[in-house]
């Protein structure tokens, strides 16, 4: 299946209501012809509108969880949230163990990961080379986010992969040395709270290719594990991991946990979509002084906010306290697994930001201009209810569809209504016009 | 040329940095370089917050040429009594008030100086205030 993103829409489901348009940032989606359609080149994969669709008609993207006979060999990468979603988890062992009965060789925590990104982002604040403030990319929706909308922050965006992509490329290279096997023969799958990590394999950005080479979808998984967990906690047996990620890691499934993993005073936590647009617009402009970190999260809470999670997000945060509160307080600065990597080019980034300007009318500023003044004058022209029964978000946006030829002004229910009454009332004149003749 | 006129209400908090936010998104849309959006949208701001702040109301106007972007704000008083005092980085004369909701620190007209490229100011006392930030689109920078 062709597609770029990690949203689908089912026509079938489908019912043009304007719901999605209306929760898109980007304004990505419109209603054409009674169906939701997204605009490609806009959309961050934010999953806002999987949440906003009362009919279920937008459908997360994620590999099916059908057998692992891709690779020889399957490591799993549980996201950091993953844990949170089991009510009697009382240690991650019962978790493990079902994971492995489930068919994987190895397991890699993402929280693993956060906490070698936490310790590179340490470093890297001490080298000088740093652009504060240093924008984490763990939530896939943030790059992409920048480079559409805030283009002046992509210097600031970390050199460092997301936690999923560091986990996913430290597990690769140590189960290759240990079982002296070929990296083509390995799989890396991600347990995945959101779809968004789905489009970074089919079209990475900042990196060649994505290390992670499926996206299962926790809520697809969860029964299958649940029944796993069940024997493995009456048969007793614990296969445990590697490096089990310590409290530092668990808790970056939750908003402000990569801040505390870090260890900056100077940090700024925010979740929510809209929150962390109206962040970014506040860095943009300069007026946020002495920042070090911005830890951000497109859902609400953090990972456990995710959309394709099962449990609500307030008791999973609970739970991820607990657990997290359990396990050691790893001291990341003297933990040599973690030092390995936290100068090595194999958790950086490797290819530049591209910005992607979505938002220019034109690439000839004259026309843009031109462009501009019309759209002004529709837009006066226009009801500016917002009401969306035109497929556009607002009347700004039927405005601005209009002057780039995606619209037409008889797309306004009103425009069209007021189009009529004249209409009829020049038909009436000629129907009369004609009894006096 | 492109011009949009934003009338800004004296001591209206509420609406305060709205003005700019929209000259910002219009930049955008006009394809003007990322760099260049974010030098206007903050002496925008700033020229926003000055005629909320200390002027008797005003309006804050936007010109966009193919090559140059001008900013003007002019307000109807109370007039500048020493300019050259008021270009001083932490000099204020915002009230108690205005000082407790985090503005006034001094740093408004500075901060326009800094961030365009011409600068030009005029005051009388008692008649008003123009202040114009002139901006070329010419350097080759992207």
């Amino acid at each position: 299946m062709l597609y770029k993103h990690s949203v689908r829409i089912d026509r079938r489901k489908c019912m043009g209501c304007t719901n999605c348009i209306k929760s898109c940032p980007t304004e990505a989606i419109r209603v054409q012809r009674g169906k939701a359609k997204i605009l490609d080149e806009r959309c961050i994969d934010c999953g806002e509108c999987l949440r906003a669709c009362p009919h279920h008609a937008m459908i997360a993207v994620t590999t099916p969880v059908n057998g692992l006979n891709l690779f020889k060999y399957n490591i799993v990468i549980p996201c950091a949230s993953l844990y949170s979603q089991f009510e009697d988890l009382e240690d991650c062992g019962n978790l493990f163990e079902a994971l492995y009965e489930f068919g994987f060789d190895a397991i890699y925590e993402e929280a693993r990961g956060a906490e070698i990104e936490a310790e590179a982002l340490r470093t890297y604040f001490r080298s000088g080379e740093a652009n504060f403030p240093v924008i984490s990319c763990n939530c896939p929706v943030i790059p992409r986010l920048v480079t559409t909308l805030f283009p002046n922050l992509i210097d600031n965006l970390s050199p460092f992969v997301s936690a999923t992509e560091i986990a996913a490329r430290v597990a690769k290279e140590e189960f290759c040395a240990l079982m002296n096997v070929e990296k083509e023969s390995v799989g890396c799958y991600y347990i995945a709270p959101c779809a968004a990590r789905m489009t970074n394999i089919k079209s990475p950005l900042g990196i060649d290719k994505s290390e992670v080479d499926g996206v299962f979808a926790m809520r697809d998984i969860y029964a299958k594990l649940m029944e796993l967990m069940g024997k493995s906690k009456s048969s007793g047996s614990r296969r445990s991991v590697p490096f089990p990620a310590g409290a530092y890691g668990l808790g970056t499934a939750v908003i402000g946990g990569l801040s505390a993993a870090v260890g900056t005073k100077h940090y700024l936590a925010v979740d929510g979509i809209y929150n962390v647009m109206q962040c970014l617009e506040e860095i943009d402009n300069e007026r946020l002084k002495n920042l070090k970190l911005v830890e951000a999260s497109a859902c609400f809470g953090g990972c456990v906010g995710g959309p394709l999670l099962f449990e609500n997000q307030f008791v999973a945060k609970n739970r991820n306290r607990r657990l997290a509160n359990s396990q050691p307080r790893t001291d990341l600065e003297r933990d040599e697994h973690v030092l390995k990597y936290v100068h090595s080019p194999l958790i950086r980034y490797n290819k530049p930001f591209e910005p992607r300007s979505i938002m220019k009318l034109s690439d000839d500023v004259g026309e843009a201009m031109r462009m501009m003044e019309r759209m002004e004058r529709i837009s006066k022209d226009l009801p500016g209810l917002d009401c969306g029964s035109c497929g556009s978000p607002s009347c700004r946006t039927l405005a601005e569809d209009i002057v780039r030829g995606q619209a037409v002004e008889m797309d306004c229910i009103f425009k069209l209504r007021d189009k009529l009454r004249i209409l009829a009332q020049e038909m009436a004149d000629l129907a009369s016009a004609e009894k006096r003749g | 040329m492109f011009v949009q006129t934003f009338p800004i209400t004296r001591g209206d908090f509420d609406t305060a940095g709205e003005a700019s936010s929209k000259i910002k998104n219009m930049l955008k849309k006009l394809g003007i370089s990322p760099r260049i959006v974010r030098e206007v949208a903050i002496t925008a701001y700033e020229m926003e917050l000055n005629l909320v702040i200390h002027s008797l109301g005003g309006e804050l106007k936007l010109e966009v040429r193919p090559k140059s972007i001008e900013l003007t704000a002019k307000d109807n008083g109370p007039g500048i009594e020493d300019i050259k005092l008021a270009l001083k980085e932490g000099y204020s004369t915002a009230s108690e008030s205005v000082r407790n909701m985090g503005f006034g620190a001094g740093m408004g007209l500075p901060n326009v100086v800094r961030h365009c490229h011409n600068f030009h100011i005029e005051s009388e006392l008692n008649k008003g205030t123009l202040i114009i930030a002139g901006y070329s689109l010419d350097e080759k920078e992207d």
